[in-house]
Formats: C-alpha cells, sequence, structure tokens
C-alpha cells in the first residue's frame, strides 16, 4: 500500500492540515481547519457502512457523543488523563456498538436505518436521565483540567494535532479496508448481500466488524471535541444533524470512495461555514443541505468522484 | 385507580389520532416499498393549514380539515413526480435518502417563513368529567374524526375500483401493469392518499396542542414506533398500534417519571424491530 | 429622553472636530433561530438599542477619545456546538473586544468556555444558571439574578396565604429549569410549604395530558414549573383545559411574554417571575428611568419591552459605565472596573461577587413576581411581589381572577 500514490496523497493533506496552521500561528485557520477535520472523520468513517457494505446509519452521531461523553466523565468524574481517557472512550464505544450491532444489524436496508435513529434518540432520552452524567444539564470541566496540558492555549494546539491524527487514521483505515479482503467483502455485501453469503462471505462478522470499527475514531473525535469545549450536554451531543450532514458529504464526495469522502466533507464545511455566518443564508443551510442531497440521489448517485472518474478514467487508478 | 383509568383512555383518544398519522405512511410503505421521510414535514403542513385556515379565513377548526385533506393529497401528489417516481424500482435506500433530502429542504422554508415559535389554535368544547378528571372534548372529536377518516379510507381500498387496483398494485406491481392498471397514477394517487393523511393527522393535533414547525419530527418518529409495532405496509394495523402506544403512554406515565417514557417508547421501537423486523402485525408483503 | 437628546446634541457638537475612529467591537450571537428564537429577541433588542442611544450620544467616553460601539453577531440556531465556534470566531477573527452572552443558560455555558480560554469578558444577561460560574472564572459578570433566587418570592407570597399549601413541581428537563426548582423545593420545605410532586419532563414534550392527571391525583393546590416559552404556555392551557383547578400557578419565562396572553382564560392568575416589569420603579444612578426606557423601546421597535430586553440593555449599561469608570478600553482596567461596580439603574441594584468560587454572580439584583389579571378588562400583567414593589394586589385563589 506504501508503494501507491495515494497513500502518499493522504499523507501531504495530513501534512498541510498539520502544518499550515501551525507555521503561521493562525488560530482562525486552525479553528475551521479542525471543523473539516472532525467532518472528514465522522463522514470517512461513516463510509464504512455506507459506502461500502450499503448500510445507511442515520445515527451515527451516537458515536460521536457517546465518545465524548465517557471521555469527559472519565476525565472529570475519575482524574484520567486526557490520553487515557479518549482510548477509553474508543474502546468503550467500540465495544458498545458490538452490543447495538448484534441486535440491529440482521435487519435489512430501510429497517436498518430507521433502528440507527431510534438508537440515538434512545441513548440521548438516556443520558438526559443519567445523574452521573449530569442529566440534561450536562458536564462542565473546569478549567484546571487544561494545566497538565500546559495551560489553555497551549492545550488547544495539542487537541488540534490530536483531531488532525484521528483523521489521518480514519483515510488511512478506509484506504486500507477498501484495498483488502475486508474490504472487497464488504462491498461485496453492499451490492447484493444474499449473493455474497451464498458466495461464502461471512457477511455478519464483516458488518459487525465494519459497525464497530466504524464507532472507535469517531468515538475519540467526539471525545476530542468536547473536551476542547470544555462542557457536554445531551442536545448536544447527539444532534441528529450532524450525522445528516455526515450523510449528505458522503453523497456529495461519492460514497464508497476515500478522496470523495474527504473532499466532500471540506467542501461542505466550507459552504456551511459561508452559510452560517451571512445573514440572509443562516436560515437556509438545512434547506440547501437538503435540496443538494436531493439533486445528488436525483441526477448523481455516484457524486462529485462519479463524474470525476467518467471524465478522467485515469483517476481512478491513482484516488481511491 | 381511576387516575390511570383516566391515563389509559385519554392516551388511547389520542392514540387514534396517531394511529392515522401512521396510516398514511404505511400505505405509502405498503404500495411501493418507499419509507416517507417527508412524513413529519407533512404533519407540520397540516398543522399550519389549519392554523391558518382557522386563522386567517376565521373558519372553525374543524371545517379546516376538508382543505387540508385534499391539499395534502395534491402535495402528495406532487411529492411524487419530484422525488419517488425516479426511485421506483431503485435500492429503497435511495428512496429513504430523497425523501430525506424533501424534508430537509421543507423544514428549513418552513423555519425560514414561520422561525420556531409556537402557534396554536384555540378549541374550546365542552369535555366529559369521569370523577375530577376531564377529558377534553376536543380529544373526543379528534379521536371520532380519526376513526371516521381511517373508516374512510377502508372502504376506499376495499370497495371502490380504485381501491381495489392500488391494493393489486401494491400486491404485484408488474402483474397489475400486465393487467392494464395504469400503475403509474395509481402510485402518484397512494402518495396523495398518505400525504393527505398525515397531513389530516396533523391538522387534528393542533387542535389537541400547540405546535411549531419543529414538532414534525417527534410526530414522525410516533409514527414509525406504531408502523413498527401494527406492521410495514397494513393500514388497519396501524391504527391498532396508535391505539397501543397510546395505551402504552398512558398506563406508564402514572408510574414512572414523565422523563422517562421517551426512553420507553424507543427501547421499545428498536427491540421490536429486532424480534419482529417487519412489524408485529406484519402483512404478508404487499397485501393491503 | 429629553436628557438624552440635549447630551447628543452638546457631544455633536463638541466631537465634531475631533472625528473620532474609535471603535469598540462586542460580539455575540443570538438565536434567530431554533427553539428559544421567540426569547431571544428581546434580548437581542435590548442589546441594539442600548448600541443605537449610546452611538447618538456620542460613544463610550474614556481615555480622551469616544469610542462608537460596533456589533458583531451571529445566529447561534439554539444549537450549543455552534455557539462555540461562533465565540471563537467573534474573537479571533472579528476580534471583538468583549462579549456579550447569548440567550438561555445552556448557550451560555459553552459560550463562557470561550471567552475565559481566550481571556475576553463577557456580561451575561441570558443566562441565569450558576455552574459556569462556580468553575473559577475571571472574566463572566452576569446582570440578572441568578436561577436558585427565581422562585424564592413567589415561596414567600404562597406562604402567606396559605401555608398549608401542597405544591406540585413539574419543570422541564434543561440546566436552568433544574436548578431553579432544586434550590426552590429547598426554599419551600424550609418555609413549611409540602410538596407533593417532584418531576422533570422532555424539554421537547408537547403533549402534558398525562402530567396533568398526575397533577391532579396528587392531591396538589398549588403549581409552580415550566421551562421556557412553548412548553409552560402549554401547561398552562392543558390545566385549564383539564381543570385541575390549582389555587397557585407560578411558571417560568412563559407568563413573562405577552403572546401569554392570547391564552385567554388559561392565562389568569398565573404568576411569573420576573428580572423586571414596566411598572418597577427604581431611581437610576444613571441611564433612563423605567418609564423613559419602556416608551423609548415601544417607540422604536412597536413592541413592549419585557425583562430580556430590559437585561440586555443593562448588559450594555454596565459595560459602558465599567469604561467609563476605568478610562480606558483595556480588559484589565474594565475588570477592575466591573468588579467593583455597585450602582443602581432603572434594572435594579447591580453588583458582582468577586470571590474566586463564584466570581461574577449577581448578589444585588432582585427578582419580582408578576400575576396576569384582567387590567382594563384586557388580560395584563401586574407586579403583585415584593409588597414595597407592587403595582396591584396579589390575587389568590387564582379562580378569583377568571
Amino acid at each position: 500500500m506504501v508503494r501507491r500514490p495515494f497513500f502518499w496523497i493522504i499523507a501531504l493533506v495530513v501534512a498541510v492540515f498539520a502544518l499550515v496552521p501551525a507555521i503561521g500561528n493562525d488560530v482562525e485557520l486552525r479553528e475551521s481547519l479542525a471543523l473539516a477535520a472532525v467532518y472528514i472523520t465522522l463522514a470517512s468513517n461513516l463510509n464504512l457502512m455506507l459506502g461500502y457494505a450499503g448500510y445507511i446509519n442515520f445515527g451515527s452521531i451516537v458515536f460521536f457523543g457517546l465518545g465524548g461523553y465517557i471521555c469527559i466523565w472519565l476525565v472529570d468524574a475519575n482524574g484520567w488523563s486526557l490520553a487515557l481517557s479518549l482510548l477509553g472512550a474508543g474502546i468503550g464505544v467500540s465495544a458498545l456498538s458490538l452490543v447495538f450491532g448484534f441486535g440491529i444489524l440482521r435487519l435489512r436496508g430501510p429497517f436498518f436505518a430507521l433502528s440507527t435513529i431510534g438508537i440515538v434518540e434512545g441513548v440521548q432520552a438516556f443520558a438526559e436521565n443519567f445523574g452521573p452524567w449530569g442529566g440534561s444539564s450536562g458536564i462542565y470541566i473546569s478549567p484546571q483540567v487544561f494545566l497538565p496540558l500546559g495551560g489553555a492555549a497551549r492545550a488547544l494546539w495539542l487537541i488540534y494535532f490530536m483531531l488532525v491524527a484521528a483523521m489521518a487514521a480514519s483515510l488511512y483505515l478506509s484506504y486500507a479496508i477498501k484495498v483488502s479482503k475486508f474490504g472487497l467483502g464488504l462491498i461485496a455485501i453492499g451490492q447484493n448481500e444474499d449473493a455474497a453469503a451464498i458466495l461464502g462471505v461471512p457477511t455478519s462478522r464483516y458488518k459487525a466488524l465494519a459497525y464497530s470499527a466504524s464507532a472507535f475514531l469517531p468515538a475519540i473525535t467526539g471525545g476530542l471535541y468536547f473536551f476542547k469545549g470544555a462542557f457536554i450536554q445531551p442536545s448536544d451531543a447527539f444532534d441528529l444533524t450532524l450525522s445528516t450532514e455526515a450523510i449528505v458529504i458522503c453523497m456529495l464526495g461519492g460514497q464508497g470512495t476515500v478522496t470523495g469522502v474527504a473532499l466532500g466533507a471540506y467542501l461542505y464545511e466550507e459552504l456551511r461555514g459561508y452559510l452560517l455566518t451571512t445573514a440572509t443564508f443562516s436560515n437556509f443551510q438545512l434547506v440547501i443541505a437538503g435540496a443538494l442531497l436531493l439533486i445528488i440521489v436525483l441526477f448523481f448517485p455516484s457524486g462529485l468522484m462519479g463524474w470525476i472518474y467518467s471524465r478522467f478514467p485515469r483517476m481512478k487508478r491513482v484516488l481511491e | 385507580m381511576l387516575g390511570i383509568l383516566a391515563s389509559i383512555i385519554d392516551g388511547v383518544l389520542v392514540g387514534l389520532v396517531y394511529g392515522l398519522a401512521a396510516m398514511g405512511l404505511t400505505l405509502i410503505w405498503g404500495v411501493m416499498d418507499v419509507i416517507n421521510l417527508t412524513h413529519g414535514a407533512m404533519i407540520v403542513a397540516g398543522m399550519f393549514g389549519l392554523y391558518l385556515l382557522a386563522s386567517a379565513l376565521g373558519l372553525s377548526p374543524y371545517f379546516a380539515l376538508p382543505p387540508v385533506l385534499v391539499g395534502g393529497f395534491f402535495v402528495g401528489v406532487a411529492l411524487y413526480w419530484v422525488a419517488i417516481h425516479r426511485m421506483v424500482g431503485r435500492p429503497p435506500l435511495m428512496s429513504l435518502l430523497s425523501t430525506f433530502a424533501v424534508n430537509l429542504v421543507l423544514i428549513g422554508l418552513g423555519t425560514a417563513v414561520w422561525g420556531t415559535a409556537l402557534f396554536n389554535v384555540e378549541v374550546s368544547l365542552p369535555g366529559l368529567s369521569l370523577g375530577r378528571y376531564t377529558f377534553p372534548g376536543a380529544h373526543i372529536l379528534a379521536a371520532g374524526l380519526a376513526a371516521v377518516i381511517a373508516a374512510t379510507l377502508y372502504f376506499f381500498l376495499h370497495k371502490t375500483r380504485t381501491g381495489k387496483a392500488l391494493r393489486a398494485v401494491a400486491n404485484n406491481r408488474e402483474a397489475a401493469e400486465l393487467v392494464g392498471i395504469p400503475t403509474t397514477r395509481l402510485l402518484a394517487i397512494a402518495v396523495g392518499c398518505g400525504v393527505a393523511l398525515a397531513g389530516g393527522a396533523g391538522a387534528l393535533i393542533g387542535t389537541l396542542f400547540p405546535f411549531t414547525v419543529l414538532s414534525g419530527d417527534g410526530y414522525q418518529l410516533k409514527s414509525f414506533i406504531v408502523t413498527v409495532l401494527g406492521g410495514f405496509g397494513n393500514p388497519v394495523g396501524a391504527l391498532m398500534g396508535g391505539v397501543a402506544l397510546g395505551l402504552l403512554e398512558g398506563a406508564v406515565t402514572p408510574f414512572v417519571p414523565v422523563s422517562w417514557t421517551l426512553v420507553i417508547e424507543f427501547a421499545l421501537f428498536v427491540l421490536v424491530l429486532v424480534a419482529f423486523p417487519g412489524g408485529i402485525f406484519a402483512s404478508r408483503r404487499g397485501a393491503l | 429622553m429629553k436628557r438624552l437628546c440635549l447630551l447628543a446634541a452638546a457631544a455633536a457638537l463638541i466631537a465634531a472636530p475631533a472625528f473620532a475612529e474609535d471603535t469598540v467591537t462586542i460580539g455575540f450571537t443570538d438565536s434567530q433561530t431554533g427553539p428559544l428564537n421567540v426569547d431571544s429577541l428581546g434580548q437581542q433588542r435590548g442589546y441594539e438599542f442600548w448600541r443605537d442611544q449610546v452611538n447618538a450620544g456620542g460613544g463610550i467616553k474614556a481615555g480622551g477619545k469616544s469610542y462608537t460601539v460596533k456589533f458583531v453577531s451571529y445566529d447561534d440556531q439554539s444549537v450549543g456546538g455552534r455557539v462555540q465556534q461562533l465565540y471563537t470566531r467573534l474573537v479571533n477573527q472579528d476580534k471583538a473586544d468583549f462579549l456579550f452572552s447569548p440567550y438561555s443558560s445552556g448557550l451560555t455555558a459553552p459560550a463562557a468556555v470561550i471567552s475565559e480560554q481566550y481571556g475576553r469578558m463577557m456580561i451575561v444577561s441570558g443566562g441565569a444558571e450558576e455552574k459556569p460560574f462556580q468553575l473559577g472564572n475571571k472574566y463572566l459578570f452576569m446582570v440578572i439574578t441568578s436561577a436558585t433566587h427565581y422562585l424564592s418570592g413567589a415561596v414567600a407570597a404562597l406562604k402567606e396565604k396559605n401555608p398549608n399549601a401542597k405544591i406540585a413541581f413539574v419543570y422541564s428537563d434543561d440546566p436552568f429549569s433544574k436548578t431553579v426548582m432544586t434550590a426552590t423545593r429547598q426554599q419551600a420545605e424550609a418555609a413549611g410549604l409540602t410538596v407533593v410532586m417532584d418531576e422533570s419532563y422532555a424539554p421537547s414534550t408537547t403533549d402534558f395530558g398525562p402530567i396533568v392527571n398526575k397533577i391532579i391525583s396528587s392531591n396538589a393546590d398549588a403549581f409552580m414549573g415550566g421551562g421556557h416559552y412553548s412548553d409552560g404556555a402549554t401547561l398552562a392551557r392543558q390545566m385549564y383545559d383539564q381543570k385541575a383547578n390549582m389555587k397557585w400557578v407560578s411558571i417560568l419565562v412563559a407568563p413573562a411574554d405577552d403572546k401569554f396572553g392570547e391564552l385567554g382564560p388559561a392565562a389568569m392568575g398565573v404568576t411569573v417571575p420576573s428580572q423586571w416589569e414596566v411598572q418597577v420603579s427604581y431611581k437610576p444612578q444613571f441611564g433612563p428611568t423605567t418609564p423613559e426606557f419602556a416608551k423609548a423601546f415601544q417607540e422604536k421597535f412597536s413592541a413592549k419591552a419585557d425583562y430580556h430586553a430590559a437585561s440586555g440593555y443593562t448588559s450594555g449599561a454596565i459595560l459602558q459605565h465599567a469604561i467609563e469608570q476605568a478610562d480606558s478600553i483595556d480588559p484589565e482596567k474594565v475588570a477592575v472596573a466591573l468588579n467593583a461596580t455597585d450602582v443602581t439603574t432603572f434594572f435594579g441594584h447591580i453588583k458582582f461577587a468577586t470571590d474566586p468560587a463564584h466570581h461574577g454572580l449577581q448578589v444585588a439584583h432582585e427578582m419580582v413576581l408578576a400575576q396576569w389579571q384582567k387590567v382594563d378588562g384586557k388580560p395584563g400583567r401586574q407586579v403583585v411581589w415584593p409588597t414595597a414593589a407592587q403595582s396591584a394586589p396579589l390575587i389568590y385563589p387564582i379562580s378569583a381572577s377568571q
């Protein structure tokens, strides 16, 4: 894999993300790239289920939110270090997703999609009632928690680099899976699950693995995101808008491709940032997202990358 | 004890309206394998339709119901042509996404126009009293109207030519085409009816509770729960599922802190989906 | 108003030759969309009204310069995540010198994290919850009474009318309402009143039928609770429709909005704790008096001023006062001035806690209790408590007002 050009393309993107804001000490750029990194992570991991296996996860936000909660709770109530708490969050959420997955992965297509919404709403309702997690008030962490990291300003940079690392891991994970036998099996499931099963693909196991894998990095990213905000509450942690946007991004960029999803995430985040701060358009953010999705689904189901591949077939070999 | 009974009865009354909403969802699903994610937006459209007609034209809220139903039908037909027509026959996930996209657009536009302010339609009817507990007249009338509309739908599906043709298309679309049934037109009619039901249910809900542009999500989720309980593609099941949900809410709230009701409902939703992937009263595929 | 006009004319004459391009930028977000947009509007108008008045008067005078006040604001869509992104942008990109809070405790808390991380002062008028102030901050200042004191007046008033009251607490499961009701429960029990029901509901609840039945079953004769506008209004309406026959009803936030009157008979007799009402008459040391403020606001916005608007205006007025006292816009000096503030404006007496454990909490301002009554045959709010500030006597039981 290291010999293929795409590997180095990813490395280049990651380097740009890490170095450009750092060199200029450009906090504003850092903040907007941080958000782009979060979107790219979420969308790439969603892609494992959506793009490869063809299972729409409307509730992918649940990994992000639960990861955030577990990480913050470990730091605040149990005094763990950030690194350990993140690891705890990642492992915890992946394990939990295996449990959820065991139940819902036997549902097909739209039933699976609906049940993922049910899971998010259920987990959110649970978090709102769960005392140790602050119920609906959420958890606030004291600013003291940034001291071991060298103070607030330094901590924010550190967190940024960790977010970029998570993004890099997500991109490499997507790529590695795609070119592996596991990935081939997932794509077979996406095309025709029954045929794949007959041909010997261990469908249940692969689906469970993919679902669980797609939880790990978003959980860590969630932990980082909410730690940075020093505050988590159920309505923010389980906001379905973010998973919705992740779906739009996957479709926009080209589901099943690594570049497409990353490109779609970046473009979408820029668009959204623009809409959010323009007085006329901030109301229309979801309208535009919806219209975009509709046009893509109706006319360009293969997204941006689909269009690029059809125009420049040679790109297929370079850009996964 | 009386309190619990009152709670349950009230739950059943409201549940009938939820059931009506779910019928709209399940009809579309049964006929063409499409899960309509604009369902929530259509419920809200019904609520706003009620509000506009009642306040702008000064009509009694209940007289606004027929226009909402008719309007809903035409909106449904339009929805079919915009988002669903090209998706028929494609994997159901695509129609899920396309209707989802339309939902985003509609709710976004709604928020832009009306903000998220609360709207209220004043309905004052004498209620029925049972000891210290009162059943608001509006609840009783809404339940009654829901039952009437549901009965009308049943009559339409089983006693009219178009209704039977619809059921034929639901059963086997290709066979229906082969015998000369204009399937595309019927699919559009089915979506029209489904949306009309959603809008009608929305209007009825509007007479019971205040609403905002964002209220649709909550009722859409309830519709899914009801559909899961009653079986996808089974309108009668949907009505029974609605009653079941209302009963559950009414029975549970006296005992459990109200904030846990949602958790219980969602847990039930996922559990039932897992145990009965087609719903508890699942019909044979395509038999309306 | 006349004083301000004269001042404006004089300032314009004096300042004209010294062409002041100095600006002080204040950043904030408001909820133009999302569930909080109705409540957020009042606060936003309060901010803008203050800014327009200050600039008409030549700006804020400090260090020999006149600073024009410039606002940069964004729509946070009532979502906490956006709040943090937007405040970070306000600080880094828009170079805001000072910050105002968003509306609601749930949004103020995330904003406060950003203001502390980047060291910008934030004047809080939109969030009454105390938790953000107890984590060790240096730059937060709250001008409104904090959540734990919201219903203490209601408890005292109820005890006076009926020392044997049985109260049902039913409230929204959000940080603000829970803080209020937890504190109120302690105050009620300390006053010897019995709490017969204590339950919270999900903020998205629309059907309160089952809850009202539970209230009836609990044999309560008094009700306290609610949350924000939509749930409060619905609770009032459904308790009336289902004939819960409460003798006392106190609902948070919702009845303070004029729209609440549209509920007709369901609104009568309902009391609401309010940070400020138009009938309140404190003697201000600077700035407009209550009647002046109310009148000018009405003229400008064709809407009655509510306490959100008054508190928003006061945020600006207090910041302005501190800058003028510090004679500079340097953050450290302004912080010193803010910590030393001890003044009365039309909004009330303003003073901040300065100990690190509670820094910035409001310690001087008090709530009033307003009640919906028939005023000239139409529904209107009267201040009924404390008795020293009342504009009409408290009606108990509420059925007497319908």
